[in-house]
């Protein structure tokens, strides 16, 4: 009633999901057990940067749109091709459009 | 109770046209007039929705016709039906339940999204058009009253996306949307007269028994193809889509969602129930399938590179239009040999359509509370929101997780289906489906680490109105509750929808045909 069975498996939503709360309960307790002369807000909770002051939050902060530059980086490629194919011009938008029409015309007329 | 069981599936189209006609005169009594009756007509429309699906269910999933200004038999002496037909099947009856959920939410969402309290009357006439239009269009039964609905969509989406006049962007997105919108229009109507012109008829089941596979056929289905595929945002047509998608209000971006996902409905139907094994399923199969591989792909890479958070959640919304295309294109390539998993992927698909509408409307009213709260929409001016926007982060989370395929939220559940199906057809196919999955996780990990995470940029958002959060509330609801609990659901809803593509064809012709 709650899963679901794909055929080739069984997924079980319930199961799944106390299974996770049990694994976050352990990982709670070992947290717990952890070293008693941790002291929250004081020198052990600084970041050592060589011995550099610690800037402020907001200029240490990474903005979403640094995130995965890397990646955007090694794909420049591909993404200088789609970015050129998306014009915000409306004409293409209809080459695209009848073109999609045509290519499927002519296979649906050549298939039987 | 009789009278509103037997009539429900015309009151569902004519509750939201009385509203949309009403709204402007209503409007002059006051926005709290406005709000109570924008909200009765939503409500109202809801009901009858689930009294159709309630009725159509507990039925045996029998299709139920009906017929305006006349019964069923025809009228003796004529070969084809002549009147407006309403038919409605498990398939009808799933997406009417997905346009009702949207409706309420879009308008319990709107009550307090406005800052303006002017021209509110106006956006709920146009709101309710596009309601009344998709309805129309998802329990049809002629072609010529499909074409109708789905140019009412298309003038009701138009002046939604356009209806911030003050904002350039999104006049330029309207115009370019009513450009193509009315092109498709054109494709369909000349589909629709080649049928007509070819059968002498224009109901679905009359032509469905007729079609033979001519080179007209396949002149009109190659129309019917690429007009609402384009609709429903296919790559490589899908460039108004982010444009249309992140220029309108949040709530009509999410009722544009389920527009698109009507216009598939509308494939969907013309492939399995008109045109059935007509033409070579496997062929037509085919293409879909490689329209969703690029819908998907193409998708979701241009959603990892945007700086606009609604831009960004538009891209991830095509994407998912490709996992549908891609289970029911599926399920169609293998429809003449008919193994198990062609099943499987069209019940994946299907089932695919509601987590969509839920998720991604969650991601659009969530991003829309964070606009409306920052005053910005940029990714790099964002931040920090979740010191202040508690709810909406754990809802926007909530959404973004669903919508990547984590567990154990509804997103997964479809996914699964759509890629152990997928892969009995080409392993290629699922690997595809299951990278972009990743792939649009690590996108909204970056959306939620711009908006929500890190330092406290914005001094003083503002908070978000309880009727916002409601309306998110109630998409989360959805989103956790089909993903706890996926085989009642899919038993229930969606499974007489996927049969009423994979087998259902014969059940549809008769129920107006007779025999």
């Amino acid at each position: 009633m709650n899963g679901i069975d794909t055929g080739f498996g069984v997924w079980n939503p319930i199961a799944w999901t106390l299974l996770f709360a049990g694994a976050l309960v352990i990982a709670w307790v070992f947290r717990v057990l952890g070293r008693s002369d941790y002291k929250r807000g004081s020198e052990q909770t600084k970041a050592f940067l060589s011995g550099n002051e610690e800037p402020e939050p907001e200029k240490l902060h990474v903005r979403g749109d640094h995130l995965y530059w890397g990646l955007v980086d090694g794909l420049a490629g591909y993404y200088r091709r789609i970015r050129a194919v998306h014009t915000g011009v409306l004409s293409d938008y209809v080459a695209w459009f009848v073109g999609v029409l045509g290519v499927v015309l002519i296979i649906l007329a050549l298939v039987r | 109770m009789n009278a509103l069981t037997t009539h429900a599936p015309i009151l569902i189209i004519a509750t939201p046209l009385l509203g949309a006609f009403a709204a402007p005169l209503i409007g002059k009594l006051g926005w709290t007039v406005r709000t109570a009756f924008a909200g009765a007509i939503a409500a109202l429309t809801g009901c009858f929705a689930g009294l159709l699906a309630a009725t159509l269910y507990t039925g045996g999933g029998a299709p139920i016709v009906y017929v305006l200004g006349g019964r069923l038999p025809l009228p003796s002496g004529l070969a084809a039906p002549i009147r407006i037909m309403l038919e409605v099947d498990g398939l009808s009856a799933f997406m009417a339940l997905i346009t009702a959920l949207v409706a309420v939410v879009a308008v319990l969402y709107s009550v307090s999204y406005w800052k303006e309290r002017s021209g509110g009357a106006l956006y709920d006439s146009l709101l309710f058009l596009l309601i009344a239009g998709v309805f129309g269009l998802v329990l049809t039964g002629d072609m010529f009253n499909f074409f109708v609905f789905l140019e009412i969509t298309s003038v009701a989406a138009c002046g939604l996306i356009g209806f911030r006049t003050w904002r350039k962007r999104s006049s330029e997105a309207a115009f370019k949307v009513m450009a193509l919108y009315t092109l498709s229009g054109l494709f369909v109507l000349l589909a629709v007269g080649l049928l007509y012109g070819q059968y002498g008829g224009l109901n679905i089941a009359y032509l469905a028994t007729n079609l033979g596979g001519t080179m007209v056929d396949r002149v009109a289905l190659a129309l019917l193809i690429a007009g609402l595929a384009m609709k429903a945002g296919a790559v490589p047509m899908h460039m108004w889509a982010p444009e249309a998608y992140g220029e309108a209000p949040a709530p009509v971006s999410m009722v544009l969602v389920a527009n698109s996902q009507a216009s598939l409905y509308a494939l969907f139907r013309v492939l399995f129930t008109l045109y059935g094994q007509s033409l070579s399923a496997a062929a037509v199969g085919w293409i879909l399938i490689v329209l969703a591989l690029l819908t998907i792909f193409v998708g979701v890479t241009m959603a990892l590179v945007q700086k606009d958070l609604k831009r960004l959640i538009a891209f991830g919304a095509v994407s998912q239009i490709g996992y549908m295309l891609l289970a029911v294109g599926v399920g169609f390539a293998v429809l003449a040999t008919r193994p198990d998993f062609g099943l499987t992927a069209i019940t994946g698909g299907i089932f695919h359509m509601i987590n969509d509408v839920a998720c991604i409307g969650l991601l659009f009213l969530a991003a829309g509370a964070a606009i409306r709260a920052s005053g910005s929409r940029d990714l790099h001016s964002m931040g920090g929101l979740a010191h202040s926007l508690k709810g909406t982060t754990v809802l926007f989370a909530v959404g973004a997780f669903a919508l990547a395929g984590v567990p154990p939220f509804n997103g997964f559940a479809s996914k699964l289906l759509i890629y152990e199906s997928t892969f009995q057809l080409s392993p290629v196919l699922a690997v595809i489906a299951v990278l972009a999955s990743i792939v649009l996780l690590a996108v909204f990990v970056r959306a939620f680490q711009a908006v929500f995470l890190g330092p406290r940029l914005i001094a003083r958002p503002e908070p978000v109105p309880w009727p916002m959060v409601a309306s998110m509330v109630v998409l989360a609801a959805v989103v956790i509750g089909f993903g706890l609990f996926p085989g009642f659901f899919i038993d229930k809803i969606v499974t007489p929808a996927a049969n009423a593509l994979w087998s259902g064809q014969g059940d549809y012709i008769r129920a107006v045909m007779g025999g």
